[in-house]
């Protein structure tokens, strides 16, 4: 099994280092919303303070669910998807292995350039560190939880618009404890822990129920 | 016995079943809803509390509080109706879990208006991010979301199960809204609602609430089985069962 799970994920990294633009979009995404938001609201160093972690997360948020449109798209446009369904081995496991990749490519490179937009926002070190382990702990869950909305939504029309109004409600709770860590290390930065534990906490329930889930709503969309 | 459970899962035989419960459940929405909102409104004390007393707009607690009851129970039926047609791969289970979630998100609506209403005079906003006004909004949108993913898919099948799983995944937002209010220290999270004990709730505004909750029931009955009805007869179109019925020209 865990040979499958390599099989798929390097199959995924491959075919999508073959065309890195969109990896690359997904990025520059995230990048430009960050920065918007100082244009909008003001440069004040007090303020962009207060809100960097939020609009860090929100643009972590918007950036991994649009990315999430293409998780199955391009294998159920050319049947390879039914061909997964249809082996022998666990569904869950090849989900899972594409979920993976679907990570190392669109939230990964969100949390290796967190320390970038965060001096954008004037950030101490501290928080900078804490942003930088919530967003590798929260990423993974964005991409779990949203890979089940991705199968719901598979080959729908308008179905990128659907998407985001049947997954965002879901992150929420990423969203606020994601935040709320960075806000945190403000005051104490023993103040965290809880945050990170809980978010730890979605990310092994997700890790758990997710792959199943999205399974599950693959069989659904595919028969 | 035992073959009677599944009589009533064919559309078929539902469908008559459902009309006669419709005025029964209806005629109990009229009587407890009249009995409640009577007794809200002239049987209970004019003001709550000491020194800070919340004057008659308390009353708003007769509807703001059943409809916040009703949204997340509804929520769970129409989970466990959906589950059902998962498990089981009943077309009537999946059609009641449809009928339902237009009910659900009144009521959540309905928790969430009273509920701007009530802040303004007892809290001074119509709108604070409490933990409970935040996760009401969230189950809020997640009816929305079940209902247009339903409405989106074009296989009926296919929109059925998607739709159910859905909703079986936003089940844990449930208990989230449920326990929002255990706030273990007030300092480190404000919260607006406070935690409530329904026996230390004094007994005519309790009784009041109770009546109403149960007439919100009936009515979500009644409503449902009415959305039921003719979502049975837009699905089973084709069957002769439903074109005798229309020849007949009676709606039984």
């Amino acid at each position: 099994m865990l040979r499958v799970f390599w099989c798929v994920l390097l199959r995924d990294l491959t075919l999508a280092l073959r065309r890195r633009t969109d990896v690359l979009t997904t990025l520059f995404f995230f990048i430009i919303v960050v920065s918007l938001f100082p244009l909008g609201v003001g440069t004040e160093r007090q303020i962009l303070q207060i809100l960097g972690p939020g609009v860090v997360w929100v643009a972590a948020l918007l950036a991994s669910m649009l990315a999430l449109e293409r998780l199955f798209a391009a294998d159920y446009e050319d049947g390879t998807l039914e061909q997964m369904v249809l082996t022998a081995q666990p569904l869950s496991i090849l989900v899972l292995a594409k979920i993976t990749a679907h990570w190392l490519l669109t939230g990964l490179p969100l949390v290796l350039i967190a320390p970038l937009v965060g001096m954008q926002y004037h950030l101490s070190d501290d928080a900078i560190l804490i942003m930088m382990v919530a967003l590798l702990l929260g990423t993974p869950v964005l991409s779990l939880i949203g890979a089940i909305g991705a199968a719901l939504t598979l080959g729908l029309r308008g179905g990128g618009i659907l998407l985001s109004l049947l997954i965002l409600p879901l992150y929420i709770p990423v969203l606020v404890y994601g935040a709320g860590a960075v806000t945190a290390s403000g005051i104490d930065m023993a103040d965290t822990r809880p945050y990170l534990a809980l978010l730890g906490a979605f990310l092994v329930a997700a890790l758990t129920f997710a792959p199943l889930a999205s399974s599950a709503a693959l069989k659904i969309s595919i028969e | 016995m035992a073959s009677n459970w599944f009589r009533f899962a064919a559309p078929a035989s539902f469908y008559p079943l459902a009309g006669r419960l419709i005025p029964v459940f209806w005629i109990l929405t009229g009587v407890c809803l009249l009995v409640g909102l009577y007794w809200g409104f002239f049987q209970t004390p004019d003001q709550l509390g000491g020194s800070n007393a919340q004057k008659e707009y308390y009353r708003i607690i007769f509807i703001h509080v059943p409809a916040a009851w009703m949204s997340m129970w509804l929520y769970v039926v129409m989970v466990g109706w959906a589950a059902i047609g998962l498990v089981f791969n009943t077309r009537l289970s999946f059609m009641m879990a449809n009928a339902i979630a237009p009910t659900g998100a009144i009521f959540t609506f309905l928790a969430l208006w009273t509920g701007a209403f009530w802040g303004r005079p007892s809290w001074g906003t119509y709108w604070d991010w409490d933990p409970r006004l935040t996760t009401e909004l969230i189950l809020f949108f997640m009816y929305i979301g079940y209902i247009a993913l339903h409405s989106a898919i074009d296989d009926t099948r296919r929109a059925d199960r998607a739709a159910a799983l859905l909703a079986i995944v936003g089940l844990v937002m449930v208990p989230l809204i449920f326990w929002s209010v255990n706030c273990p220290d007030p300092n480190q999270c404000a919260a607006l609602h406070q935690r409530s004990n329904l026996t230390q709730i004094e007994g005519n505004i309790l009784f009041s609430m109770l009546v109403v909750t149960f007439g919100f029931w009936m009515y979500s009955f009644a409503s449902t089985l009415m959305r039921l009805r003719s979502i049975i007869l837009t699905r089973e179109a084709d069957n002769t069962w439903v074109q005798e019925l229309h020849l007949k020209g009676h709606r039984a």
